[in-house]
C-alpha cells in the first residue's frame, strides 16, 4: 500500500507521543477504538486556566495512518480552546495526510478522540464546579 | 552488513539454484524437442531429460518413476488429486471428503468446489499447535469417505502432521488419502514405499527449483485411478494432458536431486540459523510462537508480537522480506485463516510474522534480523496505549470497547 509522505513522515517521526497525567483537573483523556478492530486511540489535552490547549499527548495502536492522523491532531489542537479544537472535521485530517479511502475511518476515529478527550475534560471540570 | 531487504520468505517462494538454472538452459535453446516426439532424436533426447528427472524426483521421495505424473504446480497437482479422485470413485464408495481448515487454499477451494457438485466436507479443526488430534480424524471418517487430503508441512505455521498414522486409518477405511507435500520436499524425509499415501503433490520453486512445474504422486500399488481434469493428447498415462516443458522439467529434477543429495547438511545448518532467530526474538517480552516446536520444519518460525498492530508492524519491517499473518489487501486487514482456526485472537493474528529460512540466509542476515524486530517492537509499543495499559496491569480482554 502506498502512503503519502505527510503519513510516512508521521510514522516515522511521531510528534507528542506520551502521556499526560490522567487525574489532573486540567487534563482530558479520550480513548477511542478497539483492539479487534485494529485501531485504539488515546489521546489527551491539558488546558490552561484560560481554556486554551497547552499541551496535547498521544499513543496508538493501528496502522500508518492511524498512528499519522492522531500524531497530526496533537500538533493541531496545541494553542486552540476548547470550541476551535471541536471544530476540526475529520475530513481535513483525512485532506491534510491524502488519506486513501480505505484509510478515512482513521481520520474518523482521530475526529472522535479528539471529541472523547474533550467530553472528558469538561465532566472533570463540572464535577470541581 | 547484510544487503537489504533481506529475503526470509523461502515459504513463499525460493531462487532457482544457480545449478538447476544451468540445467534447465541448454533444453531451451538446444535440445528443444517435443518429448512426444517419437520419430527424431530431437524427441528422443527430450523424452530422455524428461524420464531422468522423473527419477529423480521420484528418489527423493522413495517411489517408482512411473508413479509420477507432471503438472503445472502443486495448485494444479492438488486439484487433480483432489477433484480426480473424488470423481473417479465417488459411484462406488461415496461422497464424503475429510480435510482441515489449516490446508491451503489449493486444497480447501477444490474440496469446496466439490461441496458445491454435491460432495460433503468436514474441515478438521487443528489443535492450538496446529497439529491435527488422530482421534478427531478416526472419528470424522465415514463409511462413505472417499477422499480424505491432509498436508505434510504446514505454509504459515511449518508444523508436520502424522501423515502416517492418518493414512493407515485411511487404508482400513477404504479411503484414498491425499498429501500436500508442496512445502515439505527437501525439508522432511518422505518415504513413499513406506508411508500409507495414495496420491500426494509437489511444486519445484519451493525446493530451489523454477515455478510453473510441479508433480503428482499417483499410488500404482494398489492402483489408484483419477479423473483427468485436462484432456487432451494422453499424456502422462492420460491424467494430465499438455506438452511437456522440458526444460521446467529437467529443473525440478536438478532441483530435488540437490535436495536429496544435501538436505541432512543444509537443514543442520538452517536449524541453527532458526533456533538463533527465535532465542533472540525470545528476549522480546510478549512473544507467542504459532504452531508446535518440536514437530516442525527447521525453516519455519511464526511468531506473533502482542500489542502492536500488524499493519503498522510490516512498514516497520520493510528492510526484511517477511510474509504476515494479516493479509494486507486494500480494502482491508484480514487476520490469517491458519492462526485463527489454532485459536488466536484477532489481535495477535494480526501482529503474526512469518520468517522462513533458506539456502542462502546467512548468520549476518539473523542477527540483522533480531537488531531490526528489537528496535521496531520497541519503538511500536512506545506508541501502544495497549502496551501501557498491559504494563500497568490491565487485561485488555475485559476491558468494554466501544466498537466502531
Amino acid at each position: 500500500m502506498a502512503y503519502s509522505d505527510k503519513v510516512l513522515d508521521h510514522y516515522e517521526n511521531p510528534r507528542n507521543v506520551g502521556v499526560l497525567d490522567k487525574n489532573d483537573d486540567h487534563v482530558g483523556t479520550g480513548m477511542v477504538g478497539a483492539p479487534a478492530c485494529g485501531d485504539v486511540m488515546k489521546l489527551q489535552i491539558r488546558v490552561n486556566d484560560d481554556g486554551v490547549i497547552e499541551d496535547a499527548k498521544f499513543k496508538t495502536y493501528g496502522c500508518g495512518s492511524a498512528i499519522a492522523s492522531s500524531s497530526l491532531v496533537t500538533e493541531w489542537l496545541k494553542g486552540k480552546n476548547l470550541d476551535q479544537a471541536m471544530t476540526i472535521k475529520n475530513s481535513d485530517i483525512a485532506e491534510e495526510l491524502a488519506l486513501p479511502p480505505v484509510k478515512i475511518h482513521c481520520s474518523v476515529l482521530a475526529e472522535d478522540a479528539i471529541k472523547a478527550a474533550i467530553a472528558d475534560l469538561k465532566q472533570k471540570q463540572a464535577i470541581e464546579v | 552488513m547484510s544487503k537489504t531487504p533481506i529475503y526470509l520468505d523461502y515459504s513463499a517462494t525460493t531462487p532457482v539454484d544457480k545449478r538447476v538454472a544451468e540445467a534447465m538452459i541448454p533444453y531451451l535453446t538446444e535440445h528443444f524437442g517435443n518429448p512426444a516426439s517419437r520419430s527424431h532424436s530431437f524427441g528422443w533426447t527430450a523424452d530422455d531429460a524428461v524420464e531422468n528427472a522423473r527419477e529423480q524426483v521420484a528418489a527423493l521421495v522413495n517411489c517408482d518413476s512411473k508413479e509420477i505424473a507432471w503438472t503445472s504446480g502443486a495448485t494444479e497437482s492438488n486439484n487433480l488429486a483432489i477433484k480426480g479422485a473424488a470423481n473417479f470413485y465417488a459411484a462406488s464408495k461415496g461422497k464424503h471428503i475429510i480435510t482441515v481448515m489449516t490446508e491451503h487454499k489449493a486444497v480447501i477451494d477444490p474440496v469446496r468446489e466439490l461441496e458445491r457438485q454435491g460432495f460433503e466436507a468436514t474441515f478438521l479443526e487443528p489443535e492450538p499447535n496446529g497439529l491435527l488430534d488422530i482421534a478427531k480424524f478416526k472419528a470424522a471418517l465415514r463409511p462413505d469417505t472417499v477422499l480424505a487430503s491432509v498436508m505434510l508441512v504446514n505454509n504459515e505455521i511449518g508444523v508436520i502432521q502424522d501423515i502416517e498414522a492418518i493414512g493407515n486409518l485411511c487404508r482400513a477405511n477404504g479411503t484414498i488419502f491425499h498429501v500436500d507435500a508442496a512445502q515439505a520436499t527437501g525439508k522432511v524425509e518422505i518415504n513413499l514405499e513406506k508411508l500409507p499415501v495414495d496420491l500426494m503433490s509437489f511444486s519445484a520453486h519451493k525446493t530451489y527449483g523454477p515455478k510453473g512445474i510441479g508433480a503428482l504422486y499417483v499410488r500404482r500399488k494398489p492402483r489408484v485411478r483419477l479423473e483427468a481434469q485436462m484432456h487432451g493428447g494422453g499424456h502422462e498415462r492420460g491424467f494430465r494432458s499438455g506438452t511437456l516443458p522440458t526444460h521446467q522439467i529437467v529443473g525440478m529434477g536438478e532441483a530435488f536431486r540437490i535436495a536429496k543429495d544435501e538436505m541432512a547438511l543444509e537443514n543442520a545448518r538452517i536449524r541453527r540459523l532458526r533456533d538463533k532467530l527465535l532465542a533472540g526474538l525470545s528476549e522480546i517480552e510478549e512473544v507467542y510462537v504459532n504452531g508446535d516446536l518440536k514437530q516442525r520444519v527447521p525453516h519455519n518460525l511464526n511468531i506473533s508480537f502482542n500489542y502492536v498492530e500488524g499493519e503498522s508492524l510490516i512498514m516497520a519491517v520493510k528492510d526484511i522480506a517477511v510474509s504476515s499473518g494479516s493479509a494486507c489487501t486494500s480494502a482491508s486487514l484480514e487476520p490469517s485463516y491458519v492462526l485463527r482456526a489454532l485459536g488466536r485472537s484477532d489481535e495477535l493474528a494480526h501482529s503474526s510474522i512469518r520468517f522462513s529460512i533458506g539456502r542462502y540466509t546467512t548468520e549476518e542476515d539473523v542477527d540483522y534480523t533480531i537488531d531490526l524486530l528489537k528496535i521496531k517492537i520497541e519503538k511500536l509499543r512506545e506508541l501502544s496505549p495497549l502496551w501501557e495499559m498491559f504494563q500497568e496491569g490491565i487485561d485488555i480482554s475485559k476491558v468494554e470497547w466501544a466498537a466502531h
